[in-house]
C-alpha cells in the first residue's frame, strides 16, 4: 500500500516536471520574442539597452540554463516576476485564486446538490416517465456550450429581471451578500452542464446497484425504499460520483476560464488570457503550472482515496 | 450486451452477411433501422442532414446571400433588422444576412469537427493497436506521452497556442486541436486492442504461425476501430462544442469567416437592441450538438459501445 503510494507520488512529480519542461519549451518556441513585451518597439533602437536588458532577465542563456533556474526557483514558491507589471506572479496568483477556486466549488457543489436527487429518482423510476424527462433534460444541458448558457442566464437575469450583475465581481470583503450575488451566475452556467453529466452517471450506476442481490434482501426484510434508495443504493455510488468530479475538473478549469472571460471577473483565468495577449511567458507560464499542478494532484488523490476505500482496487492494480 | 466490442453496422449484422448483401439490401436495412428510431432521433438525422447538406452546397443555392455582403452599405438593407422576405433569418448588427452566415458557419464546424476525429481516430487506432498489442516498452513509452498530454487542460493548452500563432487559418486550427484530442483516442485504441489481442483468435493466428505484422493489420486493427470510431463520433459534438468556444472567444477562424461562436460574440454587443442575431446560432448550435449526443445515445443503447475513457 505505502509503496503504491509512493508509486503514485513519484508519478506525480515527474508528471510534473514534465508539463512544466513542455509548457517553458513552448511559451520560449513559439513566435514572439520576449523582448518586445519588455521594452517598447521604438526604444529597441538603442542595441545596448536592449542587450543589456536582455543580460537582466538572462534571455541570452540557453534554454536549458534558463528553465533549471526557473524550476529552482519554483520550488521554492517563487515563479518569477510578471514581465509586464513586474509584480512576483505568486503574488498575483495568490490575489486571484480564491475567485476562481470560489467559483469551482460552487459550481461543483450547486451540481451535486441537482445530480443526486434526480438521479437517484432517475434511476428508482427507470424507463418511467421522471426517467424519461430528467434523461431528456440531461441530454439536453450536455449539449449547452457554457457560454451560451452564461448569454442566456445574462440576459434573464441581469439585462431583463436586474436580479444580478452582469459582469464584475465582488470580494469576500464586501460582504457574503454582494459575493453571492456576483458568483450566481457564473457558477450556475457551470452547474449546469456539470450537473448533466453527474446525473447521468449516478443514474446508471445506481441503476446496476439496484439490481444487487442485497437490495432484494433489503426489500425482503421490508426496508422502505426511501431508507433502500439512500442507504444500499446511493452509498457505493458515492465513489464513482468522486472519481467523474475529480475527472471532470479539467473540463471544469476549461469552463471557468470561459466564464470569467464573459462575466469579466478578475480571476486566474481572465489573467492567463491577458498575459498570453501580452506575451507575458512569466505569468503564463506559473498560471499554467498551477493549473496542471492543481489537476494531477486532485487526480492523484482521488485514485488514492479510491484505493483506501475500495480494497478490491487495492490487490487487482 | 453480451459480444463486446464487434460493432458492425446498425443492425448489428454479421460480416459475412454483410459481404453477400447487394447495395439495394443494404439501403433497405438502413432505411428500417431508421424506421425504428424514436422521432427525436430521426427529426435529430433530418436536421443532421440539412446542415450538412447546406453546408456542403452553400455556393450552389440559388439566392443566398454572401455572407459577408454588409447590405446597409449598398442601401439595400438595414441593420439589426427582423426576419423578413429578403432575409429570412434577419441580418445582424453589420446588416449581413443570418441565414447565410449560419450556413456558411455551419462550413467551419463540421470541417474541424470531421478533421479533428479523422486525424483522432487514426492516431487512436494505429498507435493504439501498436501499443496494446506489442505492450512491452513501446506501449509504456507511449502511454507516459499520452498520460501527460492527458494532464494538461485542453482548452487552456489551445488557447496558449493560438493566441501565440500569427495567423490561424481552419487547417492549422484543426492540426493544432489534434494535438490535444490524440491521446484520449489512442486510449480507447489500446484498451481496445488490449481486450482483442487477448482473445482466441489471435491466440490462434500466433500459434499457426502468422507474423506479428499481419496480426496487427488483419486481427487487430479491424477490431480496434469500430471502437475508435464510436469514441469519435462521442467526440464529434465535443469538437463543435470547442471549435464554437474559441470563435467565441475570438481565437477561432479569423473574422470576418463566418462561424457560430464569432456570430454570437458580436450579437452579444447589441444584446438589448435586437437578439435575433443571439437567438439564431445559439439554437443551430444547441440543437446541432443535441443532435449528436441524441444519436450516439440511441447507438449506444443499441450496440454495446464501450465509452471508456470519456
Amino acid at each position: 500500500m505505502s509503496k503504491m503510494i509512493a508509486g503514485r507520488l513519484t508519478r506525480l512529480a515527474l508528471t510534473l516536471l514534465v508539463v512544466s519542461f513542455v509548457t517553458f519549451v513552448g511559451v520560449n518556441v513559439l513566435p514572439g520574442d520576449a523582448i518586445n513585451a519588455l521594452i517598447p518597439i521604438d526604444a529597441q533602437q538603442d542595441q545596448e539597452f536592449v542587450e543589456q536588458v536582455r543580460e537582466e532577465w538572462g534571455l541570452n542563456d540557453p534554454m536549458l540554463v534558463r528553465y533549471g533556474r526557473w524550476l529552482g526557483n519554483a520550488v521554492q514558491g517563487d515563479l518569477g516576476d510578471s514581465i509586464v507589471t513586474g509584480r512576483p506572479v505568486t503574488d498575483e496568483i495568490v490575489h486571484r485564486l480564491p475567485i476562481t477556486l470560489e467559483i469551482m466549488f460552487v459550481a461543483v457543489g450547486l451540481s451535486l446538490l441537482l445530480a443526486i436527487p434526480l438521479g437517484l429518482l432517475s434511476a428508482y423510476r427507470e424507463g418511467r416517465r421522471p426517467d424519461r424527462v430528467i434523461s431528456g433534460v440531461a441530454q439536453l444541458a450536455l449539449s449547452m456550450p457554457v457560454f451560451v448558457t452564461g448569454l442566456i442566464l445574462i440576459y434573464f437575469f441581469a439585462l431583463k429581471l436586474h436580479w444580478f450583475p452582469a459582469t464584475g465581481w465582488n470580494r469576500f470583503s464586501k460582504g457574503i451578500g454582494p459575493n453571492l450575488k456576483t458568483v450566481a451566475l457564473p457558477a450556475i452556467s457551470l452547474a449546469i452542464t456539470e450537473a448533466a453529466v453527474y446525473t447521468r452517471v449516478l443514474r446508471s450506476d445506481v441503476i446496476t446497484t439496484l439490481k444487487e442481490n442485497y437490495i432484494l434482501s433489503a426489500r425482503a426484510k421490508g426496508l422502505t425504499d426511501r431508507y433502500i434508495l439512500f442507504r444500499h443504493g446511493l452509498r457505493p455510488s458515492l465513489l464513482t460520483l468522486v472519481t467523474v468530479v475529480g475527472l471532470s475538473i479539467g473540463t471544469l478549469i476549461g469552463g471557468t476560464l470561459v466564464v470569467e472571460y464573459l462575466f469579466a471577473i478578475p480571476g486566474l483565468g481572465r489573467r492567463i488570457f491577458s498575459a498570453i495577449y501580452q506575451r507575458d511567458f512569466m505569468m503564463v507560464q506559473g498560471i499554467t503550472i498551477l493549473i496542471t499542478a492543481f489537476y494531477v494532484i486532485v487526480n492523484t488523490v482521488v485514485d488514492l482515496a479510491y484505493m483506501v476505500v475500495d480494497p478490491r482496487i487495492r490487490r487487482t492494480s | 450486451m453480451s459480444s463486446p466490442s464487434s460493432v458492425t453496422a446498425v443492425g448489428g449484422s454479421a460480416t459475412e452477411e454483410e459481404h453477400s448483401a447487394s447495395s439495394a439490401g443494404r439501403v433497405i436495412r438502413v432505411l428500417r433501422a431508421f424506421a425504428k428510431m424514436p422521432w427525436l432521433t430521426k427529426l435529430c438525422c433530418l436536421w443532421l442532414m440539412v446542415v450538412i447538406l447546406t453546408a456542403a452546397l452553400a455556393d450552389l443555392i440559388p439566392g443566398l446571400a454572401d455572407p459577408n455582403h454588409q447590405g446597409f452599405i449598398f442601401g439595400e438593407s438595414k441593420t439589426n433588422d427582423g426576419p423578413s422576405a429578403s432575409h429570412w433569418l434577419g441580418t445582424d448588427n453589420v446588416s449581413r444576412d443570418i441565414l447565410s452566415r449560419l450556413i456558411y458557419g455551419a462550413r467551419v464546424s463540421l470541417i474541424f469537427a470531421i478533421s479533428g476525429v479523422s486525424i483522432g481516430v487514426f492516431i487512436g487506432c494505429v498507435l493504439g493497436s501498436i501499443a496494446g498489442f506489442l505492450k512491452g516498452s513501446v506501449d509504456s513509452v507511449a502511454m507516459s506521452v499520452v498520460d501527460v498530454m492527458l494532464s494538461f487542460p485542453a482548452l487552456v493548452g489551445l488557447l496558449f497556442v493560438s493566441t501565440m500563432l500569427e495567423s490561424r487559418s481552419l487547417a492549422t486550427l484543426c492540426l493544432i486541436t489534434a494535438i490535444f484530442i490524440w491521446p484520449r483516442f489512442t486510449r480507447v485504441g489500446r484498451a481496445a486492442a488490449l481486450s482483442v489481442a487477448g482473445r482466441d483468435f489471435v491466440t490462434a493466428a500466433k500459434a499457426i504461425g502468422t507474423s506479428r505484422r499481419r496480426i496487427l493489420l488483419r486481427e487487430i486493427l479491424p477490431n480496434v476501430f469500430p471502437a475508435v470510431l464510436a469514441f469519435g463520433l462521442v467526440s464529434m459534438a465535443i469538437l463543435v462544442i470547442l471549435e464554437s468556444t474559441l470563435s467565441f472567444l475570438g481565437l477561432g477562424v479569423e473574422i470576418p469567416t463566418a462561424s457560430w461562436g464569432g456570430m454570437i460574440a458580436q450579437a452579444r454587443q447589441d444584446l438589448l437592441i435586437n437578439v435575433w442575431p443571439l437567438i439564431w446560432p445559439s439554437v443551430t448550435l444547441i440543437f446541432t450538438v443535441y443532435s449528436f449526443n441524441n444519436i450516439v445515445d440511441w447507438l449506444r443503447e443499441r450496440v454495446a459501445v464501450r465509452s471508456a475513457a470519456l
